[in-house]
């Protein structure tokens, strides 16, 4: 089974999907994922499709999965270039891709990441100690 | 083609695992692009393939898939056969329904792919497998 390869650059998580993936590839993503976001404390992901050709429900839950789980682990997730085919066969396929964040490329993904962190920066201190509490599993 | 697929026929792919899923998936490229189907008709079909190939995997532990070119005297098209000789499908129109499911997923495989294709037929009864035919014509 062929492994999609994780790469870190900064405090961010880059997935660059580059091969037709399998189902079990596709899960052991979304497991070497959430590994490397503990081991690394990055707080941003990145899932760039540009090479996929399609995505299908499966690949779709995918994502939303990754997103679900990097979210509980204080990370965020942005897929970015989608192809226009792509997004026109997934919205007829049905397919939300609910709490995914999207963005046209990894630079304005890795943007994205920059000022949601920001934002959260400044939520916390508004809030207090007490915010963390609430959001805590 | 760079494939090596012959067009003149039918090309069959037997499917028993995930990676024979991903192997549908590119014959079908193959042979859409051969029928020159847009790169919307293209994706359209390949996922809606994507998804039958994966029910036949998931629903009936495998089958085959029949792939060929068809031409009605004014368009060419893609004609996909999906035959399992699984457990069948006992309340057809409950399993077309968007977000019915009993195999976990999210219930667009099948409701999703008649969606993305111009013909969708389909027979199945408890017992009796399914065989799933789609269509896509070239514009």
């Amino acid at each position: 089974m062929e492994r999609v390869p994780i790469l870190k650059i900064g405090d961010i998580l880059l997935v660059s999907i580059q091969v037709d993936m399998s189902d079990q590839t596709a899960v052991a993503l979304q497991e070497d994922l959430a590994e490397r976001i503990v081991a690394t404390g990055s707080h941003g992901v990145i899932i760039d499709i540009t090479a996929l050709d399609i995505v299908d429900s499966f690949v779709g839950r995918m994502l939303s999965t990754i997103a679900s789980i990097s979210r509980v682990l204080d990370a965020e997730t942005v897929v970015v270039g989608m192809r226009p085919a792509v997004a026109i066969t997934l919205v007829e396929l049905g397919l939300s891709l609910n709490g995914i964040r999207t963005a046209l490329n990894v630079e304005r993904g890795m943007e994205l990441i920059g000022a949601n962190r920001a934002d959260d920066d400044h939520d916390e201190f508004d809030d207090g100690p007490d915010a963390e509490s609430t959001a805590s599993p | 083609m760079t494939s090596g697929v012959d067009l003149g026929r039918p090309h069959t792919q037997t499917v028993g695992s995930d990676e024979d899923v991903v192997r549908v998936r590119q014959l079908v490229r193959t042979v859409a692009v051969a029928a020159k189907l847009s790169l919307v008709d293209q994706t359209k079909v390949v996922t809606a393939a994507s998804e039958l190939a994966r029910n036949t995997l998931v629903y009936a532990g495998g089958g085959t898939v029949e792939v060929s070119i068809v031409d009605n005297g004014r368009r060419q098209g893609i004609r996909i056969l999906f035959a399992d000789s699984g457990p069948g499908i006992a309340d057809l129109e409950l399993a077309l329904t968007d977000g019915y499911t009993t195999g976990g997923g999210l219930g667009l495989g099948l409701s999703g792919a008649r969606r993305l294709v111009d013909e969708f037929d389909i027979r199945t009864a408890p017992g009796q497998g399914t065989r799933i035919t789609i269509t896509k014509w070239s514009r």
